[in-house]
């Protein structure tokens, strides 16, 4: 069933009787010719590319709860491609783009709101290396904009701009491509349009080992809901990556962390631009609905536990409070956290494992939702060709053997 | 908020610390090949269960020591000296 203004006239003069579940919930089969492990956004993309892009539809999901359940619905919303080097800003711009035609490709709406990435300058050296940043922007092609302390006062009126601020304002940089995407939608978009092209998608469907053939290659994955024959399998599992390939027996250069986030109770438009400031420690937008949503730090201990610790959440709503002092009145309505696979780089790793026949898409750490359709589109490409797609060539597991690291730590955000 | 058990100071909250990671690593020699080191870099102990890790009393005596915690229930299973060797957990 497509989506469409007339469907909409049409399910409201049938009193919305007649919609159909957006994906099927099939029994598995016991074999096929790709299975993805992980049901978030990269999981589903990756399904959604193997079918549009290279005519592979006898594929397999395997969601150990429900789509979309992990870190896809518990970010922040916010998509950006301002990094620093031309590795990363070709691969993350490359994701920014295929965003930009998402709700058409995908016909489902996945609110895409392009409203602006303001990163604030709390010193001298800030607004020296944002020139820098904002430079490497423009040398590799994308659009941003150096802005004065006016410039900013301009776009973020809410904003404390007062010289005697604990960090005062000096500037900043504005990506205007940026904004946010309602993150929901995006796993359910392509949950159905990847159902559409013929992927199984298989909800409460835990892997518990993987099945090896001659000369160790894998050939199926052992779950709750019994064996699973396949010739290719990827790995889309994010703070769950290590537990994955330990069962697989290999290790990854990846730590699992609680990132946090959190939503205060909604109240009229205030705030139309992500506004984020390294130096205090947070960053804030306006959800549609109102509220303002709020991310910061990384909880730094390892953490499987989706909770997010007291400690960093003060730090976070000080840090917000320093930055808008009127939000001092808002009442929090809910906090919760997301475990994300951080490596020393802070670049993903999307290709091959030791395992022949197993590949990973991991390494995301605290920006994996602005990666989604990239991510899925690159392990697509390396699930149905062996080979990795030129973006995704300099991010290999093999680059923490040979030093050829890509470090963003910077462009990551929030200084972890 | 999680506490932890400083050897010197006792029972404090984890805001007075700062993790430093995965705890027992050995630097390998200097023949070591690009596999080795690379391991000795970047490849840290990831478990969804026990972790053996090292904590600072950063913002209190400043003692570097060992702890075992859950990573899933963040429970401090032992407290041991920076030098000692792990203990046997349950």
């Amino acid at each position: 069933m497509r989506y469409s203004a007339l469907a909409l006239v049409r399910g409201a003069l049938t009193g919305h009787r007649n919609w159909r579940p957006a994906w099927r919930s099939p029994e598995p089969r016991a074999a096929y010719d790709v299975v993805i492990v992980g049901g978030g956004g990269h999981g589903l993309a990756a399904a959604y590319y193997l079918a549009k892009n290279h005519g592979i539809t006898n594929v397999a999901v395997l969601e150990r709860g429900w789509l979309g359940g992990g870190n896809t619905g518990r970010n922040t919303t916010v998509v950006r491609s301002n990094y620093l080097f031309p590795e990363s800003a070709r691969l993350y711009d490359f994701s920014l783009k295929l965003y930009e035609g998402l709700s058409r490709e995908l016909n489902f709406n996945v609110m895409l709101s392009q409203r602006g990435h303001v990163m604030l300058a709390h010193s001298r050296h800030d607004l020296e290396s944002m020139a820098r940043w904002v430079n490497a922007m423009h040398m590799n092609g994308i659009d941003a904009e150096l802005l004065t302390r006016e410039a900013v006062g301009q776009l973020v009126p809410a904003l404390d701009l007062s010289p005697a601020a604990r960090y005062p304002v000096l500037g900043g940089f504005l990506q205007p491509r940026a904004g946010t995407a309602r993150h929901d939608a995006v796993a359910w978009g392509y949950a159905r349009a990847a159902d559409a092209l013929g992927v199984d998608i298989l909800q409460h469907c835990e892997v518990t080992g993987f099945l090896r053939g001659r000369g160790g290659r894998i050939v199926g994955v052992d779950t709750n809901r019994g064996p699973i024959a396949a010739e290719r399998i990827g790995i889309a599992a994010a703070g769950h990556s290590s537990v994955l390939a330990a069962l697989a027996g290999f290790r990854l250069p990846v730590t699992s962390y609680a990132l946090q986030a959190m939503v205060t109770e909604p109240l009229k438009p205030r705030l139309d631009t992500v506004v984020i400031s390294p130096g205090t420690g947070a960053y804030v937008s306006q959800s549609d609905k109102g509220e303002m949503v709020i991310g910061g730090s990384l909880d730094l201990f390892a953490s499987y536990a989706q909770r997010g610790s007291f400690a960093v959440l003060q730090s976070v709503v000080a840090a917000t409070l320093a930055m808008f002092p009127s939000f001092s009145r808002l009442r929090l309505l809910r906090q919760w956290a997301g475990i994300v696979d951080v490596v020393h780089d802070s670049s993903p790793i999307i290709g091959p494992t030791p395992v022949p026949g197993l590949y990973i898409n991991c390494g995301w750490g605290t920006g994996g939702f602005k990666a989604i359709p990239a991510g899925g589109w690159l392990l697509a490409h390396v699930l149905a060709t062996g080979e990795s797609h030129e973006l995704a060539e300099p991010f290999q597991l093999e680059r923490f053997t040979s030093g050829r690291l890509i470090d963003e730590a910077a462009a990551s955000g929030i200084a972890h | 908020m999680m506490q932890l058990e400083c050897p010197c100071c006792g029972r404090r909250d984890e805001a007075e610390f700062v993790c430093g990671g995965t705890t027992h690593i050995a630097r390998p020699g200097l023949a070591a090949s690009d596999v080795e080191w690379g391991a000795y870099l970047f490849f840290r102990d990831n478990p969804k269960g026990v972790l053996l890790e090292r904590w600072r009393h950063s913002y209190g005596c400043g003692l570097w020591f060992n702890v075992a915690r859950h990573t899933v229930t963040h429970e401090v299973l032992a407290v041991y000296s920076i030098s000692a060797a792990p203990p046997a957990l349950r």
